[in-house]
């Protein structure tokens, strides 16, 4: 039940911070979702939606990390000879 | 589909799962706290990816699973009364209390139905104002901000047709009893990602200290898990216990403050019984006085429930990591998805319904 999939904005609409609305695309499927808990979230961020509201926004830089953590990972390895 | 399809590789899987057990020199054993990481692991295999030294085990994390059968009976009670619009999760309909399921009374002609988001309740008591519509408001921190939204538009809207039937737990209090139980067996944990979206992980950090505990903040995807587990592992390996953040791209250590803010609104942290393990102190939210107006067991006169389960189910045990599903004796034979005894065989994030639907029991090592 705290699944969260994350998806694009593709248009804001709202008035108030509370009613801030808008158009997400989950891999072509568009929604309405509520946008009051991500203020500093635009047009083409990628947002993560539980329960028809957004509760963050992606950071596109973070998202890398997994991969990059691996890479570090195996220079260490070829390095080879981290103690322990 | 882009954050999703990347961390499913099997390749980088494999390639993490290694590093795994390149680092691993002794038997450990970590619990995913999450519903959602363990149908992940079972799903995709993960465990059985992983050096056979590691043992995972399943955490409490299924709101479904922990909602406590009297608050069951109370649902089933105010959805059986006549202009009542009674609106649930649907993972709900099938949970067994002591008086039958919302799923029966949707066939003995009660109006239940089935929302994906607390506002769409809200909607439903605009658009019928002669029925009085009630939102079976369960889940973690990771949904509380969704109701507490549909609490405060409907005060500001005024609209007076609209309760709640509130049983939201909180995961951190539910942490602390595993670790201070003489049975645990949890040397490690994953923290649920979604839950520290909303809230941060402030709150783990003494829980990390005080029992010397490493605990990784971690994503829902097979690669999340499977460096969830390394990074874990790695703490337990060089003696370290800190709380270490892998779903980086949406947790932030202060989470998100606008959520947190409402939540702390409309809800007040109160005790809260789970099923199958019993009250927790502090555990629950319930909702602040002056929104106890919205309260459908105020409403509807029936506060005070209460109600024994009956002793077959092991859910309460598998959910704090002492048994795992296969150890239960009604597993996959008097407990199925059609026919559950517990909640755990219904929800698509219980731990019983995982291993059924993707390992079934004759392909377990241990039948
Ligand atoms: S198999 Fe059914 S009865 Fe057994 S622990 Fe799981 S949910 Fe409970």
């Amino acid at each position: 039940m705290c699944l969260g999939v994350p998806g694009k904005i593709l248009s804001v609409t709202g008035d108030g911070p509370l009613t801030r609305t808008g158009k997400v695309s989950f891999g072509g499927i568009i929604k309405e979702v509520n946008l009051a808990y991500v203020p500093e979230a635009g047009v083409g961020d990628y947002v993560i939606v539980h329960v028809g509201f957004a509760i963050s926004k992606i950071d596109e830089r973070e998202a890398e990390q997994v991969f990059s953590y691996l890479r570090q990972m195996q220079e260490l390895e070829e390095l080879g000879k981290v103690p322990g | 589909m882009k954050f999703v399809d990347e961390y499913r590789d099997a390749q980088l899987a494999d390639q993490y799962a290694r590093a795994v057990a390149r680092i691993t020199t002794r038997p450990w054993t970590i619990m995913e706290v999450c519903g959602g990481q363990t149908h992940t692991i079972v799903r995709f295999g993960i465990d059985e990816l992983l050096p056979s030294n590691i043992t995972l085990v399943h955490g409490p994390g299924c709101p479904v699973c922990v909602t406590p059968v009297e608050l069951l009976d109370q649902a089933v009670e105010i959805a059986s009364r006549p202009g009542v619009i009674f609106c649930s999760f649907g993972d709900m309909l099938r949970v067994p209390g002591t008086r039958g399921d919302l799923l029966s009374v949707k066939a003995r002609g009660g109006d239940v139905r089935i929302v994906y988001s607390p506002l769409d309740a809200l909607r439903l008591a605009q658009k019928y104002p002669e029925k009085q519509v009630v939102f079976f408001a369960v889940g973690f921190e990771t949904t509380a901000p969704a109701t507490a939204m549909a609490v405060y538009q409907a005060s500001q809207q005024g609209i007076s047709n609209f309760s709640l039937l509130v049983s939201h737990v909180l995961v951190p209090p539910a942490m602390e009893a595993i670790l201070a139980s003489p049975d645990n067996r949890v040397q490690g944990f994953l923290a649920a990602g979604h839950v520290c979206t909303v809230m941060g992980y402030t709150e783990y950090e003494p829980l990390a200290e005080k029992y010397h505990v490493p605990i990784v903040v971690t994503g829902f995807e097979p690669v999340d898990l499977l460096q969830g587990v390394y990074m874990c592992i790695k703490q337990l390996e060089e003696g370290r216990a800190e709380v270490e953040n892998q779903y980086a791209r949406s947790v932030r250590r202060e989470g998100n403050q606008p959520a947190q803010q409402l939540i702390r609104e409309i809800f007040q942290i109160v005790p809260r019984k789970w099923r199958g393990v019993g009250e927790i102190p502090q555990s629950g939210l319930g909702l602040q006085e002056r929104y106890q107006v919205f309260d459908a067991e105020q409403r509807f006169g029936i506060a005070g429930y209460t109600a024994e389960e009956s002793g077959e189910c092991l859910g309460g045990l598998i959910l704090q990591g002492v048994k795992k599903p296969w150890e239960c004796a009604a597993f996959g034979t008097r407990c199925t998805p059609e026919h559950p005894l517990g909640a755990m065989m219904v929800s698509s994030e219980g731990a019983c319904a995982a291993y059924y639907r993707y390992r079934r029991p004759t392909s377990h090592e241990t039948r």
